[in-house]
């Protein structure tokens, strides 16, 4: 099989990063906040950084061997990568750009990717979503073994960008190859991605599917990237079989996992709940303040209360009149709740 | 209101005097002699050497300044090494030295009895006063700086994605220095060797110190306005007016190339470290 199996280590500015990964014919993201060490990871299986330490290997290809002393070249490694802001040869048209590194026949390729009547044109005069085509073209007009993309989605517009992803979601679905893709946007990875890995100051927390993480938080840093409300606090064993949880912020917390000592508490926005009065549901957390923000985003509304963010549709934010500075209660189940490790990273938002 | 009005009036005055200042003196040759007169005595001997010895020295000099200069200059922009900003300024160093202790400098590397002389005579090379070779060597010396700083500049400014892309892509250092580096970094080169050419052009002080003027052999034209300024101060005026309408051609070329650039230029890749994330 043509598996990617990476195990190296370096030395980077303020911390070191290790990394231990194998993927095969799959999407595999690498997720962190900005200098988590993800962009290197890319340019050293592509040969443009050279770890102190490991191998990396691409099938029966030693691309690089501390012990052995092997360390193959960028241009003899058969590596595609599409750089962030997709790094186009701004002298060159369309066409000169995806046949520079070509082994087989661009025109297959300029059509596939529906950039044939641009061909003569220069990635200065095109869109966004043409200049990424050309990027991906170009890097797989080399028939490589990988597939690297570095934020394939940053340089884009929040309209173009959300179009864009499902396109090349739908690309990257057809390719019979494994492809390497970093990202500091979790909602990009789920989306691209078969499977996830969250890095923090060069360190794995954790890897799994979209919804594994968002599920299982391996601990508060992986918990606060997926989107979730993350509260400081200590745990004890409460009435009922249900933890309880004294914040750091004041209040309590009940949760249906178990837990003693220092942690924080996991609860997504979705499974908050807002209103006016005490709601008669089963939920046992209660959380009463000021709305600190509302905003709108289409048919979602988020509403921050005491720093616990809640999510509700635009329609019920209208039909409770919620206004910021309007004291009102948030609501969630124990069982929403999920207890992790406190965060030990200095990367973190 | 009245105190900012004698603001305006102060500096735009200074302004004035500068500009009359600078200017006086270039327009005073074309005054002095009439036109006519101007190109008439540039059909003159001495004129007609000069102009030669001028053009061949710079010539074989801007050649060897292009064909050494440049991956000198690649060399110091794209490669981090221990003594890399010593090397700069090593470079930089014939830009403050005195044209004179250039001129000696030479004198002492690769004179007749210089460090090096001997050596050049047994390469069949004769580099002591009174030859070409000696003119080609002080333009070279005291023009290339100006060159290769340029050079180091425009390569820096190269975008680093954009010669990594060329790697991954398949291309090896030579290929990717060839096709992105030289072609990319093109104008910016182009005004560094504009500004060497008007350096070497105008060289006075290290050539007649090490090459001296001889007509006909190591007689550029800034020597022969210094020969001429005793004999025949017409001559002097009209190779005077030749040298600022060449320089003053450089200099516009220097000031249009970057507008170009700007116009023509595509990229749109703002800059990025290599070193993020």
């Amino acid at each position: 099989m043509d598996a990617l199996e990476l195990d190296f280590g370096l030395p980077l500015r303020s911390f070191r990063l290790e990394l231990a990964l194998a993927l095969g014919r799959e999407t595999f993201a690498l997720v962190g906040p900005s200098g988590a060490g993800k962009t290197t990871v890319l340019r050293v299986v592509a040969g443009l950084v050279k770890p102190e330490r490991g191998r990396v290997s691409l099938g029966d290809d030693v691309l690089f061997d501390s012990a052995l002393g092997i360390d193959v070249a960028p241009e003899d490694r058969r590596v595609g990568f599409v750089f962030q802001d997709y790094a186009l040869f701004p002298h060159m048209t369309v066409e000169q750009n995806v046949s520079y590194g070509a082994r087989g026949r661009t025109a297959e390729l300029l059509e596939r990717f529906r950039i044939a009547h641009l061909a003569r044109a220069r990635p200065g005069e095109l869109s966004g979503g043409e200049r990424q085509r050309v990027g991906l073209a170009r890097a797989l007009a080399r028939e490589p073994g990988v597939l690297l993309l570095d934020e394939p989605l940053s340089a884009l517009d929040p309209h173009t960008r959300a179009a864009l992803r499902l396109e090349l979601s739908e690309l990257l679905d057809e390719l019979d190859l494994p492809v390497l893709l970093v990202t500091h946007d979790f909602h990009d990875a789920a989306v691209l991605a078969d499977r996830v890995a969250a890095l923090a100051d060069g360190k794995v927390r954790q890897v799994g599917t979209p919804s594994d993480l968002i599920a299982a938080p391996a601990d508060a840093f992986v918990a606060s990237f997926t989107g979730a409300n993350v509260l400081a606090g200590v745990a004890r064993p409460g009435a009922g079989g249900l933890t309880e949880v004294e914040l750091d912020g004041g209040g309590v917390v009940y949760s249906v996992d178990e837990a003693v000592g220092d942690v924080e508490v996991a609860v997504y926005p979705w499974d908050v709940s807002i209103s006016r009065e005490l709601p008669r549901d089963s939920a046992l957390n209660h959380v009463r303040g000021p709305i600190t923000s509302l905003v709108v985003l289409g048919n979602r509304a988020r509403v921050q209360v005491r720093g616990l963010v809640g999510e509700v549709t635009a329609a019920s934010a209208e039909r409770l009149a919620l206004r910021e500075d309007d004291v009102v209660m948030a609501s969630f189940k124990a069982a929403a709740t999920r207890l992790v490790e406190q965060a030990q990273t200095t990367a973190g938002r | 209101m009245r105190r900012r009005r004698l603001f305006d009036v102060a500096i735009a005055g200074a302004t004035a005097v500068a500009l009359t200042f600078l200017l006086l003196p270039l327009v005073a040759i074309f005054l002095r002699v009439p036109l006519g007169e101007l190109v008439s005595q540039l059909g003159s001997g001495v004129a007609v050497d000069a102009l030669v010895v001028t053009l061949e020295t710079n010539a074989i000099a801007q050649a060897l300044i292009l064909l050494v200069g440049t991956p000198t200059a690649y060399f110091i922009a794209t490669r981090r090494f221990r003594g890399r900003a010593l090397a700069i300024t090593l470079v930089e160093l014939p830009l403050v030295l005195p044209p004179a202790v250039a001129g000696l400098a030479l004198l002492a590397a690769f004179g007749r009895l210089g460090l090096l002389g001997s050596t050049f005579d047994v390469l069949g090379v004769t580099v002591s006063t009174g030859t070409k070779t000696a003119v080609i060597l002080a333009v070279a010396y005291v023009a290339s700086p100006f060159y290769i700083r340029g050079a180091i500049a425009s390569f820096e400014s190269l975008d680093q994605p954009l010669l990594d892309a060329s790697r991954t892509l398949g291309a090896g250092p030579a290929r990717t220095f060839g096709r992105i580096a030289l072609p990319l970094a093109a104008k910016g080169l182009g005004a560094a060797a504009a500004l060497s050419f008007a350096r070497g052009i105008g060289e006075f002080g290290a050539t007649i110190m090490f090459a001296g003027s001889l007509q006909g052999v190591t007689q550029t034209l800034s020597l022969a306005i210094y020969a001429q300024f005793d004999l025949d101060f017409d001559v002097a005026l009209s190779l005077g007016a030749l040298l600022v309408v060449v320089c003053a051609a450089i200099l516009f070329t220097v000031k249009l190339l970057p507008a170009w650039t700007r116009s023509s230029s595509t990229s749109v890749y703002p800059f990025a470290p290599s070193g993020s994330s």
